[in-house]
């Protein structure tokens, strides 16, 4: 393939991103240099692209923290919403409107601390909704407190000697509620991320992408980890990739982070689905 | 904590690449007013093909060496480089 022929065939694939965020926002964005969620952001514009979805029926949804300034970029419908509660009101955008394809983008804090409760019960109820949740161990925001998912030992501004708690699994949690997409990556795996933001938006069901990011302004500075650059080999290191679309055997030996689907279920009914046939057999005139 | 990783140490022998860069543009554009000099791209660059400025920031320093693997624009965190071949 001569050169002119790729430029013309795979032109996009690399500027793809420009096109997708919005004109008006100054840029540079407001993340730190080296955040893993600007990584993110690039990797769900590719996902959305390639799956072709009209950017007016994607809806972005929120909470409140680092990783939830990103609809503030990226030129979809967007709800940025208070802290926590970016699952509730995107439970409420769905039901009301199913055509649209809703994805949440939320933080450790957000989701697991302060939004644990929504969490789970979106995962009870399946609805179709993609949850990207950015894990990096911290609170960033705020200024480095602990946050649900801190492993351990580790060193934050509220746990000067270590922290001595246990810390969440959030793929499991989804696992144990009723989620039937789950899948981790890190900000290090950026085709897997691709593939596995592509799958989860695809799935019908509620749907989880766990992304392990790096955060060297607290996290990597307190642990005395390095810069953005060492905590991406770090990751790199540390994790195993281990899925070729099949469930994956879960291997936590030697503090490693697994990669890949995490679980899968196609069997169990969505919500939307669910509530339209209650609607339809009560429109027939019996009750369900 | 400043030691080597196993990755790093891991030596790799730096091949020429196969698409030819003196006709047309760059392998790579890096746009200097978002980039914020993570040094992301210059270490995860598996050819040396970029090297940092003054201010820390990549220019493109041995050109005929990329091999167009997107190592650099995939972890972009700043959407700041793009390839001008992909």
């Amino acid at each position: 393939m001569s050169i002119a022929a790729k430029e013309a065939g795979a032109r996009q694939e690399s500027d793809v991103v420009l096109r997708y965020l919005r004109p008006h926002v100054k840029f540079p964005n407001m993340w730190c240099p080296g955040c893993g969620n600007g990584v993110v952001a690039t990797s769900l514009i590719r996902a959305i692209d390639k799956l072709g979805l009209d950017r007016d029926n994607v809806v972005l949804v929120s909470g409140i923290g680092c990783s939830s300034r990103m609809p503030v970029y990226l030129d979809f419908q967007a709800l940025h919403t208070t802290h926590g509660r970016a699952l509730a009101f995107a439970t409420g955008v769905k039901f009301s409107r199913p055509d649209l394809k809703v994805i949440v983008i939320t933080g450790d804090g957000d989701s697991l601390s302060i939004g644990g409760n929504h969490l789970i019960h979106a995962c009870r109820r399946n609805i179709d909704i993609t949850t990207i949740l950015i894990n990096n161990y911290i609170y960033g925001m705020t200024g480095g407190q602990i946050s649900p998912t801190t492993p351990p030992g580790a060193h934050a501004t509220t746990t000067p000697y270590g922290s001595a708690e246990k810390p969440f699994e959030a793929c499991d949690l989804a696992k144990g509620a009723g989620a039937t997409f789950i899948a981790r990556t890190t900000v290090y795996h950026t085709t897997q991320m691709d593939r596995l933001m592509m799958e989860a938006i695809q799935h019908k069901g509620f749907s989880l992408v766990e992304v392990i990011s790096n955060c060297h302004t607290y996290y990597g500075r307190l642990n005395r980890l390095g810069q953005a650059t060492a905590l991406l080999r770090m990751f790199q290191e540390k994790a195993s990739v281990q899925d070729k679309g099949t469930n994956m055997v879960d291997d936590r030996t030697k503090d490693m982070i697994p990669t890949g689907i995490i679980h899968r279920d196609s069997e169990k009914t969505e919500l939307c689905d669910e509530y339209q046939k209650l609607i339809d057999s009560l429109a027939k005139g019996k009750p369900a | 904590m400043n030691k080597p990783s196993a990755v790093e140490t891991k030596t790799r022998v730096i091949k020429k690449s196969k698409i030819d860069y003196s006709q047309g543009p760059p392998p790579v554009s890096i746009n200097a007013a978002w980039c914020k000099a993570c040094n992301i791209c210059i270490s995860l660059c598996p050819q040396n093909v970029l090297a940092a400025d003054i201010e820390g920031k990549p220019v493109v320093a041995q050109e005929e060496n990329c091999i167009q693997c997107g190592a650099c624009w995939t972890h972009c965190p700043d959407f700041a480089i793009k390839s001008n071949y992909k």
